[in-house]
């Protein structure tokens, strides 16, 4: 088995959000500045690596029909534990990441891996697994979140960007999401066809 | 006075808050069940059933047993678990009632344990002090909340579905086909919702 394969494949090729298709709330509603994606990333990054640590060690004892309230049960348990973390030692990325912390336990990225990879394959592989799948999830949230801090904010990490330029509101609220997603959705099809055609 | 105080509430989850265009929960089905109107209906009443049951049961375990037990912190936990066992027996019930619409919903049903927009709502009834110890009818607004939010996501999903059945025929360009274009749909109509924030109620 390839590990490097494994490791990279979230980047592009099987990236959550862009070709999986999964996780779409959390990236659209936390892309509002370029911290919040980071400390989401760092934070759905740790529960997709210990859900899936646990779920591939214990795949040989969980009984199939019960095993996905085991899964959601376990994903949980490494959500309170972000959320206890955020709360105590970065009061602040906790108020403005809000209800998206306890929301990681619904992010299907997670149970998705769960089902699809963890608990057909070993530990080490499932880790990586989790930490590639991590990386992607996170590489789109934080183009996502560059574009739309620098356009609806004029700002970049919260420091001012360009002087002079009126930022268009619009970009941090729902619509300016719905937009740069589709617009890099689009891009994505595009330079991908472009390949397949080669 | 107390009227006023629901209807505001109603108001603001349908319209001006909407669960989907405005606070972005519940993508997945908005996505996944938005290509045919009928069974975009029936996704949508089956999570105003679920949200509206959610708010009603997750409200007194949260207030009578979690917080006089000191254990908060489990909130998350105990929160899904009963979100799932719900969903579970919403899907024998519709099973046995109504084969038909079990058939149309496939897979989807066991997807609302992981709608956000459920989970969502539990937490939220939580942030808005609704369950605070000096809230007046508490539950009777939670599961407003979870009525209005449900109505909202249904809302924003048959709006979707009529779109995208009309979306079918259009001429667009070849990359945009599939997710793209639901999503520029999507930031169009969040736009149209974008215009309740100015309502006052």
């Amino acid at each position: 088995m390839n590990y490097w394969k494994e490791l990279v494949k979230g980047i592009w090729s099987r990236n959550p959000q862009m070709v999986i298709g999964l996780g779409f709330c959390p990236t659209l509603a936390v892309s509002t500045s370029l911290s919040n994606a980071l400390w989401m990333t760092l934070a759905a990054t740790f529960v997709l690596v210990g859900s899936n640590l646990i779920i591939s060690s214990i795949r040989k004892i969980v009984p199939g029909h019960l095993r996905i309230p085991i899964f959601i049960t376990i994903i949980a348990t490494f959500v309170t534990v972000v959320d206890l973390l955020l709360e105590a030692y970065q009061p602040e990325v906790y108020r403005s990441l809000g209800i998206f912390i306890p929301l990681i336990v619904v992010n299907c990225i997670i149970l998705g891996r769960a089902e699809e990879f963890a608990q057909k394959n070993g530990v080490f592989v499932s880790v990586l697994d989790g930490i590639g799948m991590g990386i992607g999830f996170g590489l789109t949230l934080v183009v996502l979140a560059a574009v739309r801090e620098v356009l609806g904010a004029n700002r970049l990490f919260g420091y001012p960007l360009i002087p002079g330029m009126e930022p268009a509101a619009v970009m941090v609220l729902a619509p300016g999401a719905f937009f740069t997603l589709a617009f890099m959705l689009w891009g994505m099809n595009a330079i991908n066809a472009r390949k397949k055609r080669k | 006075m107390e009227i006023k105080v629901f209807v505001t509430i109603l108001l603001s989850t349908i319209f001006i808050n909407n669960y989907v265009l405005s606070r972005m929960l519940g993508l997945c089905p908005f996505l996944g069940v938005s290509k045919k109107l009928d069974s975009a209906l029936g996704m949508g009443l089956a999570v105003i059933f679920v949200m509206t049951l959610t708010s009603f049961i997750t409200y007194p375990v949260y207030k009578y047993v979690l917080v006089p037990y000191r254990v908060t912190f489990l909130t998350t936990i105990v929160f899904i678990l009963v979100i799932a066992a719900l969903v579970q027996l919403v899907e024998m019930v519709i099973r046995k009632v109504s084969p038909a619409l079990y058939d149309a919903l496939g897979i989807f049903l066991p997807l609302i344990t992981t709608n956000c927009a459920v989970l969502g709502v539990a937490v939220l009834n939580l942030s808005s002090g609704f369950a605070g110890p000096d809230a007046s009818l508490g539950l009777l607004k939670s599961v407003t909340q979870g009525f209005g939010g449900g109505v909202g996501f249904t809302l924003a999903l048959i709006i979707m579905a009529g779109i995208r059945e009309r979306l079918e025929i259009a001429d667009i360009p070849e990359n945009l086909k599939g997710v793209p274009i639901t999503f520029i749909t999507a930031g169009l109509l969040a736009l149209a919702f974008f215009g309740f924030s100015g309502m006052k109620i």
